[in-house]
């Protein structure tokens, strides 16, 4: 086996970085939703998809900018987060039961999605697609520098809002025990609502940046759930910043593994470290 | 609620059902059909493999797998490459699809079902990875290398009259041999308990269930079946790739058909799959498969929110509802005639439970520090102390819930503290939730039945229904048989907890507040129960914090504050000793 030189491996790990923050943006809301509404939302992938899609229908079509169209996506996802989100409470969601409803769910996303723009691959062309800049030896394409300083600020976001404000100390309490956060006078239903709004939102937020560094197949829904999944335990369930974290570790270790070895091999090094986490740690009483 | 448990194995008549249906269909070739019946029928009953196959584990125990396709393409690949590439002749090659499946499933189960937390979730996230990776691997190794294998080589087996009804007939085979392990699992011992982890999997392994081997081998059944779907299928494509076969489709289609269906019925599956592949053949032959697709996913979601019992329990339960009308009355008095022995083993007065220096810590809190005493056989042992003083921590280290972190126990000379909790079961201890934890969807006949099978007593299924309708006189609940836990009230759900340690037959009873929310003369009742349980020969803890209880019962008492031992000996003495009284009433009345 030949070993790499010394730029390839770091342009490997820098690569590795940015996917690792599209991981990490897109497990944020799948870890906030699971560890503070109790729900695995699987959806999200298909709403993260159905962004993407928009994004680029509005910025070839519609002729807006690719980052312009967040201003669009994020509240109109909002909504359609708090929408899901009150069907959900009307016919009481268990955990388990919302991961396959919204399997269902991401079902039928995908078929629409499959109806309107085809099977076929679609990349968004950009002004941000072609801007690429050298630092020292490492090329730094933009797309991936917007989608890392994006995760980073929206994780710094959300971790502060749940630490610090009194929102997000109620969300935190009604996650722990229900029953008696609402006895102290936290208006659960409210806070549900603005979380899953905000949860869904943050998919569209996902989806745009999505749009931006891939090509795009209403197939490769399925493909990202492996992987962000395993970032969203590695991290931590409910841990704003967990996501992000795990997911720069798992995306380094799927660069270079892909780097030392073959690219096809890439999908097994997120399993692996899910069952190592698994063999190491199989949880307390 | 009307799920209903299963009911025991006795009754050949579904499986003369199953022999008896699979015969008719066997009949089909010669009866000069159009080739498309054929063809048609061969994909209802490659799902109902599939269906039935993922319901062993998934429905039953309620641990649903989304990667039935791996397992399933694994078989695929072992039959395609055995067959096509080392010309292995084809029906030898379904032996082996169905161990390289098991094999791949008990390597993933091995390590998932260790997981105490999330463990349902975990498991449908990690096989649902594990089918990418499967494919990952195949298709990046010799076995594939990217073109797909061709069987178009390979010979059909001839047993039928032609190459298209020899793979009908075989997937016939494969369906009955799968509807005759899914009927035999659910009415046997194994089945009783994976219902058991669907409703409560801690309490199952307390009352004596080996929850992680029950998992294992019906995840192992489970995986070998759909090898061998597998293993036919390849030979019916005659050309296997790896996107086609890796797919969500499989575990979509197989887990809408089951929840369609009905997961608590060995047949709903069945049912399932047979409504699913017409409804699917109407799409794909109308070429509207993408609008297939969508109906999948809406199909899934109303049967959820609006059928979770599924279209055969839906109607199983209408059957029930009228049948079951009638007998509904209040429960009666305990009987104290009629009692079954328990056991009469050792020497009065030894030690049974010695514990010694027995420490557990939860984060940040010492639950039990330095923990010693005995417990004699025959006696009845009070475990007193203010709220928060570790009586129900004693009880749950005792009986495994949890380990503990430092000291010993000793059961009759044998040390059980790192044991599982379900081997702790069968060694003869026995345990009561303060607050009941019935299996909700077994009726309250099979939850005593349950422990009768799985507890030291170890009794088949016929005789342990026996024996839990003794128990279930013995407590006053006989008239309840066949109510479901969710019907009862608190009275009765407490005496539920009794009969359901009772059958277990302990030498040692640990009972966590039976008597509270007790109204006075339920409690006498139940005063005269303990004592009759302990003439029948199970020595007692009990903890409670009725003092009257406790006076009347108690032959020695235990008290502890703080997780440790302030106090021990007769209750008179014990009451009267300085650190008691204030550790219960607080300093100034001491």
């Amino acid at each position: 086996m030949q070993f790499p030189s010394a730029t390839l491996l770091a342009q490997s790990v820098l690569s590795g970085i940015f996917v690792g923050a599209l991981y990490g943006l897109l497990g944020l809301g799948l870890t906030l939703s699971w560890g503070l509404l109790r729900q695995i939302n699987l959806a999200y992938f298909a709403l993260t998809f159905l962004a993407a899609y928009l994004c680029y229908q509005l910025a070839t079509v519609g002729g807006m900018d690719p980052l312009a169209t967040i201003l669009v996506i994020a509240p109109g996802f909002f909504l359609l987060g708090v929408a899901l989100q009150w069907v959900f409470e009307r016919v009481h969601v268990t955990p388990f039961n919302s991961l396959l409803i919204t399997f269902g769910l991401t079902v039928i996303v995908e078929s629409v999605i499959q109806s309107i723009w085809t099977a076929d691959f679609r990349r968004l062309e950009s002004v941000y697609g072609v801007a690429k800049f050298r630092l020292g030896p490492l090329y730094v394409p933009a797309p991936e520098l917007i989608t890392l300083g994006v995760a980073i600020a929206l994780s710094l976001a959300l971790w502060a809002a749940l630490r610090f404000t009194d929102l997000g100390k109620a969300m935190r309490a009604a996650a722990e025990d229900g029953p008696i956060a609402s006895a102290f006078g936290v208006d659960r239903r409210f806070n549900a609502l603005a979380l899953a709004g905000t949860c869904a939102a943050l998919s569209g937020v996902a989806g745009v940046c999505l749009a931006l560094t891939y090509t795009l197949a209403p197939a490769q829904i399925y493909a990202w759930i492996g992987v962000v999944f395993a970032a969203v335990m590695l991290g931590g369930i409910g841990r704003a910043w967990g996501p992000l974290v795990a997911g720069i570790a798992i995306g380094v270790s799927e660069a270079l593994t892909m780097a030392l070895t073959a690219p096809s091999w890439a999908p097994l090094v997120s399993f692996s470290l899910l069952i190592v986490l698994l063999l190491v740690r199989p949880g307390r009483e | 609620m009307s799920r209903r448990a299963p009911r025991p194995g006795r009754g050949w008549a579904p499986l003369a059902g199953i022999v008896g249906a699979g015969a008719i269909l066997a009949g089909v070739p010669y009866l000069g059909l159009p080739l498309f019946y054929e063809s048609f029928l061969y994909l209802v009953l490659h799902w109902i493999v599939l269906a039935t196959s993922w319901n062993i584990l998934s429905g039953y125990s309620g641990y649903f797998s989304f990667g039935h396709g791996a397992f399933f393409g694994a078989g695929m690949y072992t039959t395609a490459v055995l067959a096509a590439r080392l010309e292995v002749p084809f029906v030898w090659t379904l032996p082996a699809a169905a161990a390289v499946a098991a094999v791949m499933g008990l390597a993933l189960g091995a390590v998932v079902f260790r997981v105490r937390e999330l463990r349902g979730e975990l498991f449908a996230l990690v096989t649902l990875a594990a089918t990418f990776v499967v494919g990952t691997i195949i298709l990046n190794t010799p076995i594939d290398g990217g073109p797909g294998v061709y069987l178009n080589a390979v010979p059909v087996p001839r047993i039928g009259p032609s190459p298209a009804s020899s793979l009908y007939l075989m997937a016939l085979a494969a369906a009955v041999l799968t509807l005759l392990v899914a009927r035999a699992v659910y009415g046997s011992r194994l089945g009783m308990g994976l219902f058991a982890i669907h409703d409560d999997e801690d309490a199952a392994e307390v009352m004596g269930v080996p929850t992680y081997r029950c998992k294992l081998i019906a995840f192992a059944a489970s995986c070998a079946l759909a090898g061998v779907a597998g293993g036919i299928h390849a030979l019916f494509v005659s050309y296997v790739t790896v996107s086609e076969t890796f797919s969500i489709i499989v575990p979509l289609t197989v887990v809408l058909m089951s929840v369609l269906g009905g997961t608590r019925q060995w047949a709903g599956p069945a049912v399932g799959a047979a409504l699913i592949t017409a409804l699917l053949y109407a799409f794909t032959a109308g070429n509207h498969a993408v609008a297939g697709k969508a109906v999948f996913g809406a199909v899934l979601i109303a049967a959820i929110l609006f059928m979770p019992d599924g279209v055969l329990g839906a109607i199983m339960s209408r059957v029930r509802r009228r049948a079951s009308s009638r007998g509904a009355e209040r429960a009666a008095a305990p009987t104290l005639e009629a009692l079954p022995e328990i056991d009469h083993a050792g020497k009065h007065g030894e030690p049974l439970l010695v514990v010694h220096d027995l420490g557990k810590r939860f984060t940040g809190v010492r639950a039990l520090a330095g923990v010693s005493f005995d417990v004699r056989r025959g006696e009845i042992l009070a475990l007193l102390g203010p709220n928060g003083s570790g009586k129900s921590t004693f009880i749950n280290v005792v009986s495994g819930h949890y380990r503990a972190d430092e000291g010993s126990i000793t059961f009759e000379g044998r040390r059980i503290e790192a044991l599982p909790a379900h081997a702790i079961a069968r060694a003869g201890i026995a345990r009561t939730y303060q607050i009941p934890r019935p299996f909700a969807h077994l009726s309250v006949l099979d939850n005593v039945a349950l422990t009768a099978m799985f507890g030291r007593a170890a009794q088949d299924r016929a005789m342990a229904e026996r024996e839990a309708r003794r128990w279930l006189a013995f407590t006053g609940l006989g008239s309840r048989a066949d109510a479901m836990p969710p019907a009862l009230n608190l009275h009765q759900r407490k005496f539920l907890e009794l009969a359901r340690a009772l059958a277990a037959r302990p030498r040692l009873l640990l009972l966590d507040e039976v008597l509270s929310g007790l109204t006075p003369s339920e409690i006498n009742d139940a005063i005269a129960l303990v004592r009759s349980i302990r003439e029948r020969g199970t020595t007692i803890v009990f903890v409670e914090h009725v003092m009257r209880a406790v006076m009347a019962l108690a032959d020695r008492v235990v008290v502890l504050d703080h997780g440790v031992v302030i106090g021990e000996g007769l209750p008179d003495d014990v009451m009267r000793q300085e650190g008691v009284a204030s550790a219960f009433l607080g300093r100034q009345h001491a």
